[in-house]
């Protein structure tokens, strides 16, 4: 913060509108000041980034930096708060200004419509004082971290999963300008993707990001106002299904190797590559191809009465939700229903998006001797799309 | 009998077990036994080289094993052990 605090004024309309934070001993208009000087770049405007936005505007922090490439989706409105019905196919961000501007016209927002990457990282994180990540994938997640350590800034951070959450301060700095520990010395590296269920089989609760993405705000105020004790060095873990909730110690790793004892890594890499996204092609590519039909052609191969069999490698809910009369067979379970498989006729193997249905034709390429399998391009959102508009996504 | 807690996102692979009461002596005892109550958990928590893998911790308490005696820590009557895994949110 380069601003002097002397200088920041409130109007009388500010000074009521914030006097609930002005009551508040520890807080008063010193607090409002620091906040007010204050600049967050609030990467991500989903779940956790909904009520993340709303309290850090409603709180008064006076510019607030907002990142994201997307639209709103309709499937987005049942935990992104910010959102409303009419705003389904806007850019995010725009909607997002719009509707915090409407709550605190005293902020000022800087919007910025596109995907943060290793290009684009440094320069804007470096413009702010407190980073808040409420992204939603691995190599975001690791950009983040590694752009805010050597951008020296706290990085507030928040992750959900279906009834799981976690949330830190990472990179905070203690009045003896001492670091905390930073994401990489929690989780050295992600998991290798095939590990981790993509979002049509994830899911999330619509409340937690609710839950976590307050607990954020809560901790970047805290963070700007110096008030209490910063989450850093602490782990906040919680289970919405149980309620339950634990803080664990957070140590730093003497091999990080931004902060550890010997720092190999000066600048930013390829995420994209550190979280083996690339693998997939490479596995893919040493199993043989995977082929493909596209929904169009499907749609043909039905109304032509080609004898076919139709495969749905998704869960049982997501069936229930919408389905294509295929036979459901989920991917956790396709090794021990290969019987089922008839290699007389094509196979059509189909998902949500064609993500899981891929990786099943290429574990039946690994395991079975089948050759005659065909992945559904795009999988049921395509057929959603391009054939029959009339089927829920979701 | 010690007590390994299940995070949610791995409940699936544990017959949907949020704990599991078991005895172990130490930290790599309790999890070995863990994976062979559930082994479909095993490629969760271990790689190729049976090592656990590095976007999951596991605590005993609150204490992080690696700040202690790493997998060779050792267990008492009543411990919890927590296994903590990277989550990223919504997509991958």
């Amino acid at each position: 913060m380069n601003i002097n605090l002397e200088e920041i004024k409130f109007s009388k309309e500010e000074l009521e509108r914030y006097s609930r934070h002005l009551i508040i001993p520890e807080f008063n208009i010193e607090g409002q000041k620091k906040l007010k000087a204050a600049r967050v770049l609030v990467i991500g405007t989903g779940g956790l980034g909904a009520p993340l936005l709303l309290y850090l505007a409603a709180a008064g922090v006076g510019t607030i930096g907002i990142v994201d490439f997307d639209v709103v989706d309709l499937s987005n409105l049942q935990r992104q708060v910010l959102f409303t019905t009419q705003d389904v196919g806007r850019p995010k961000v725009e909607a997002a200004r719009e509707r915090l501007s409407a709550l605190n016209p005293f902020v000022n927002f800087e919007i910025f419509n596109l995907r943060l990457d290793s290009r684009n990282a440094m320069d804007l994180i470096s413009q702010y004082d407190v980073i808040a990540d409420g992204t939603d994938n691995f190599p975001t997640r690791y950009l983040v971290n590694d752009a805010t350590v050597l951008a020296g800034k706290v990085n507030v951070f928040a992750s959900i999963f279906r009834f799981e959450g976690q949330a830190s301060v990472f990179n905070y700095k203690f009045p003896d300008g001492s670091r905390g520990p930073n994401y990489r010395d929690l989780f050295p590296t992600p998991p290798p993707p095939g590990l981790v269920p993509s979002c049509a089989e994830g899911g999330v609760i619509g409340v937690l990001p609710g839950i976590l993405g307050s607990i954020q705000a809560n901790e970047v105020i805290k963070v700007i106002t110096g008030l209490g004790e910063p989450l850093a060095g602490r782990l906040f873990q919680f289970d919405a299904s149980e309620f339950k909730t634990r803080i664990f110690k957070l140590t730093k790793d003497p091999d990080n190797p931004l902060t550890g004892t010997n720092p190999t890594q000066k600048e930013l890499i390829d995420y994209e590559f550190f979280c083996n996204l690339n693998n997939h092609t490479s596995i893919a590519e040493k199993n043989g191809k995977v082929q493909e039909i596209t929904v169009t052609q499907l749609n043909e191969w039905i109304l032509s009465g080609k004898k076919f069999q139709l495969i749905d490698v998704r869960e049982p809910y997501e069936f229930d939700i919408v389905n294509l009369g295929g036979t459901l067979i989920p991917k956790n379970e396709i090794l021990n229903n290969v019987k089922a498989l008839n290699p007389e006729v094509d196979i059509v193997i189909h998902c949500r998006s064609g993500k899981r249905s891929h990786d099943v034709i290429r574990l039946l390429h690994q395991q079975t001797n089948l050759k005659n399998l065909y992945n559904l391009k795009g999988g049921i959102l395509a057929w959603v799309d391009e054939i029959d508009p009339t089927l829920p996504k979701y | 009998m010690i007590t390994i807690f299940i995070p949610t996102p791995l409940r699936r692979f544990a017959a949907e077990q949020t704990q599991v009461r078991l005895h172990a002596k130490n930290v790599a005892e309790a999890v070995q036994s863990l994976t062979s109550i559930h082994p479909s958990l095993k490629p969760y928590l271990f790689d190729e080289s049976e090592v656990i893998r590095k976007h999951v911790r596991l605590y005993l308490g609150e204490d992080d094993v690696r700040e202690k005696q790493g997998i060779q820590t050792l267990l008492k009557e009543g411990d919890e052990l927590s296994i903590i895994p990277a989550i990223a949110g919504g997509n991958v």
